[in-house]
């Protein structure tokens, strides 16, 4: 486990937040959003504490965790960047921002920089379909992104 | 008086600097020491002047955009607070004709109130709909929703007064309503601007939806790629609880309703409804086969309505001001007002509520202004990823359902994305067979499968590769995906595709290739 802390607090930590969140009707994604929230991802070992937590067999688990694309299998940078490559953004020079992006931070899609500042993801529409092209790092967004934008952006993964 | 000046909080108008504006008004204001405050609201929907700046004088609201937090200095000194004039000045809100122009009965306070006071919303007839709906009995609730010709705005335009009375007439302890807010095509965003905008009227159509349907749970299943919406509306929710809209006595009547968000995980194949029935019960979100429909075995197996967030935003206007007032407005078996969201290369993007019926050239050239770009419009695909492209020879096309599936397109959730020139219209249709291959679920082959060969054969028409051959193969190709789907996803993706290869063979037939030296 890539993680700082020990196996026991790892699943007592766990088992807090689908204790907390079990009752709800469909309590998984609420669950698996939680433990992303809390580890940065969702751990191979966390499967087997859900399955046995909500009566499902790990296979259920893992089926579910990788049905989605939000849902990451290992930690992301400190950052993510986000870069709307749905139509909207498309028609507004999308693919050539992509480029540079990937040219600026040296990484592709889905990977992280070697200093772990960010994860450059894909996403399908980020809604600002009349200001494209857009982008969302972490929960901030953006719009109309040029060169200067993507100055700006990468300005302040790196700090 | 303390002036009050509104600043957006809507994502696009964020994206676009509206926090540093707020932030500098406010700076300003105090160190001024002016007698003032910073309001803010939803968007108006006019993404090219955004962050949009309206000030309250005695004539109304006065517009400034597009705002620059380095602007605000020298507004006030113009005279912001009193409506003076400046180079920013866009004149009174209202006047302005993109905004003059529509007919805003779903979106009549987005932008206008600020999203998260109750009292805001009163003041516009905030719950007037849900007000008749308590005194009248569920029957006649659902038959005035039928009555107004209100279709399903996700976008399979299904009559919402139809599938209410297939949920009020079934037998079950528990009923639900689900709201599919799930909005993932590419060029829109009325659902985001609705819950950031004036999230009451969606818990007020809900609300209404329950004590039709004797339904007392719902659930707002949103993405999440929308925080801010997310925010909002799970704020707005807790407001209307402690306000005694939700809960156990809806405003003080015999019925209880309580709702909840809960947010997806990136998988664009959720906003199909069975799928998202299945997401929202905690598994993959692969779709079911139909029947049994939803609406008698939908979430946990029990009698649910899920409707698109314009639909159920829809119906608070309907309940208030009747089913007569709304049908009025459109055309053909298309009644009402749709909220068209013009994104893409386009000059005047936003959202754009109007009666249906207006063409697709007067919504492109007159009010979307045409491209930003200020090259000519290629082609505009109307409906999300699973839209079809249309060429300007299709501009004549009226804005409505029926005249939309005529020439083998889709309205869908009535977003419009305008291309110029410079688009290339086979990249365009391997994008969409791309598309399909990332986010289909997996269940049928025809998708599944299909989308993946789509990207395959679309390669060798670019490389050259035995074009006709290979154009015949993808059209054949299309037609096992449009028949063979078991949803929409698999089923219309051949419409970007087929638009594409029908109206621009040009693109098609790129320049043969030059054979290597043998």
């Amino acid at each position: 486990m890539n993680m700082r802390i020990s196996a026991g607090e790892f699943t007592e930590r766990s088992l807090q937040i689908i204790r907390d969140l079990k009752h709800l009707e469909g309590p998984m994604l609420p669950i698996l959003h939680a433990i992303q929230a809390e580890f940065g991802y969702v751990p191979d070992e966390v499967k087997p504490i859900i399955a046995s937590e909500l009566n499902l067999s790990r296979a259920e688990v893992h089926g579910v965790v990788t049905f989605y694309h939000e849902f990451r299998d290992h930690p992301a940078g400190r950052h993510v960047l986000k870069l709307c490559r749905a139509e909207a953004c498309q028609s507004m020079g999308s693919d050539r921002i992509a480029d540079r992006v990937r040219q600026l931070l040296g990484i592709d899609f889905h990977q992280t920089t070697l200093d772990g500042a960010v994860t450059l993801e894909p996403v399908y529409c980020l809604g600002l379909c009349a200001c494209a092209p857009a982008a969302m790092l972490d929960d901030e967004v953006y719009g109309r992104v040029d060169e200067h934008c993507l100055g700006e952006i990468v300005a302040e993964v790196r700090r | 008086m303390t002036v009050r000046i509104f600043v957006p909080r809507d994502a696009a108008a964020l994206a676009l600097g509206a926090e540093k504006v707020a932030k500098a008004i406010t700076q300003e204001i105090a160190a001024r020491g002016l007698d003032a405050k910073v309001v803010r609201t939803g968007s108006r929907g006019m993404f090219w002047l955004e962050p949009l700046v309206e000030v309250e004088t005695a004539e109304g609201r006065v517009a400034y955009g597009p705002v620059k937090a380095g602007d605000v200095p020298d507004l006030l000194a113009s005279g912001l607070l009193q409506g003076g004039t400046h180079e920013l000045s866009l004149g009174p809100t209202e006047e302005i004709s993109f905004l003059k122009e529509q007919t805003r009965l779903t979106f009549a306070r987005c932008g206008i109130i600020d999203p998260l006071s109750i009292e805001d919303y009163r003041k516009y007839r905030g719950f007037a709909g849900l007000e008749k709906a308590i005194a009248m009995a569920p029957a006649d609730i659902v038959r005035q929703v039928t009555d107004s010709g209100l279709r399903g705005r996700g976008g399979a335009g299904f009559p919402t007064g139809i599938k209410w009375k297939t949920v009020m007439d079934a037998a079950g302890p528990q009923k639900y309503i689900v709201c599919n807010a799930d909005e993932g095509d590419s060029a829109t965003f009325a659902d985001r601007m609705i819950m950031e905008g004036d999230p009451f009227v969606l818990i007020e159509g809900m609300a209404i939806a329950g004590i039709a349907t004797g339904a007392t749970k719902g659930y707002i299943y949103t993405r999440s790629e929308y925080p801010h919406a997310i925010a909002t509306m799970t704020e707005a929710i807790e407001i209307a609880r402690a306000a005694g809209i939700l809960g156990s006595s809806v405003m003080g009547s015999a019925h209880a309703f309580d709702l909840e968000v809960r947010s997806g995980a990136g998988a664009y194949v959720c906003g199909e409804e069975t799928s998202l029935l299945n997401s929202l019960e905690g598994k993959r979100g692969i779709v079911r086969a139909k029947p049994p429909l939803p609406a008698l075995k939908g979430f946990l197996g029990r009698p649910t309505v899920v409707n698109n967030v314009i639909s159920l935003a829809s119906v608070p206007v309907i309940m208030d001001q009747g089913a007569e007032h709304y049908k009025n407005f459109g055309m053909g078996r298309s009644r009402g007002t749709i909220p068209i969201q013009i994104a893409g290369n386009v000059k005047h993007g936003g959202l754009y509520e109007v009666a249906f019926g207006l063409t697709l050239g007067e919504i492109v050239d007159r009010i979307g202004g045409g491209t930003a770009t200020g090259r000519p419009v290629k082609a505009v695909q109307v409906g999300g990823p699973l839209g079809a492209y249309f060429p300007r020879a299709l501009f004549d096309t009226p804005f409505d359902y029926e005249a939309f599936a005529a020439k083998d397109g889709l309205i869908g959730h009535a977003g419009i994305t305008v291309f110029d020139d410079t688009a290339d219209m086979l990249k365009q249709a391997r994008f969409a067979m791309e598309f399909c291959a990332i986010e289909s679920c997996g269940k049928c082959t025809p998708c599944r499968i299909g989308s993946t060969r789509g990207v395959e054969t679309a390669d060798k028409i670019a490389q050259g590769i035995e074009p006709e051959k290979n154009k015949a193969l993808l059209a054949d190709l299309c037609n096992t995906m449009k028949f063979g789907s078991l949803c929409a996803l698999g089923g219309f993706t051949p419409y970007p595709v087929m638009s594409a290869m029908n109206h621009f063979p040009e693109d098609f037939s790129p320049a043969p290739m030059v054979e290597a030296a043998e």
